[in-house]
């Protein structure tokens, strides 16, 4: 099981706080995890989470959408942050 | 002697600065520096604002910035405290503190915390005013800011 949230504008746009999909095959990378939630949700999922300067982190440190997942993974994605 | 708090209270700057101080005989200076919320609303209605928050990377994210300050320069201590929650103009928002045996060190390790911190720790603001809601823009200039440290 993987475990993704979702934070600040992202996740407004999306209606959605937080989902748990199964560790597959077709969800070993940020790249393929991407995909699956916008074959399973819609294209407008494809919108929100392929639009440019989306941050994408696993288990709290910020990747690249080549990073390899593992069973277990929380993954989050967010806009450019903006506090202090 | 580090210490990292999220928090939706507000914090006393000068109760802050006095534990920090008390932590080592050997501090020669601290540097400080408090973010205020600015009033972005420009009319007389009330404008306020919502800061949003990944809990635990946000905290994680405060801690690797600090460490690679304890890197960086000499220091004998670095305090922040970031809050979340509903906020309003003049409100204190963040407090960084970094206490060394001069004031060097000091105070170039206070700036490099708060320009890390601007573009790595997961915070977001949103306006809330009578026009409606908006999410704050991440600015360029910040980006810059952190940049020049990386030499």
């Amino acid at each position: 099981m993987i475990k993704v949230l979702f934070f600040a504008r992202i996740r407004e746009q999306l209606a959605t706080t937080e989902l748990e999909i199964d560790f597959l095959a077709q969800t070993q990378s940020i790249a393929l995890l991407r995909q699956q939630l916008v074959a399973d949700r819609g294209e407008s999922w494809a919108q929100v989470l392929g639009a440019e300067n989306v941050i994408v982190a696993v288990n709290q440190t910020v990747v690249s959408d080549s990073h390899s997942l593992s069973d277990g993974d929380e993954v989050a994605f967010f806009p450019p942050v903006t506090g202090g | 002697m580090n210490h990292i708090r999220v928090q939706q209270e507000d914090f006393d700057v000068s109760a802050e600065l006095a534990q920090m101080r008390l932590c080592s005989k050997e501090i020669g200076a601290i540097a400080c520096f408090v973010g205020v919320v600015r009033d972005f609303n420009e009319g007389t209605a009330v404008a306020t604002m919502e800061l949003e928050h990944y809990p635990g990377m946000t905290e994680n994210s405060i801690r690797l910035i600090v460490d690679e300050a304890m890197q960086r320069w000499q220091l004998l201590g670095a305090r922040v405290i970031h809050r979340i929650g509903r906020l309003s103009p003049s409100d204190q928002i963040v407090f960084v503190a970094t206490s060394s045996l001069h004031r060097g060190d000091a105070f170039a390790s206070c700036e490099f915390i708060m320009d890390y911190l601007k573009t790595r720790a997961p915070f977001w603001k949103k306006e809330l005013s009578p026009q409606g809601e908006r999410w704050v823009d991440s600015r360029s200039d910040d980006v810059l800011a952190a940049q020049r440290w990386r030499d």
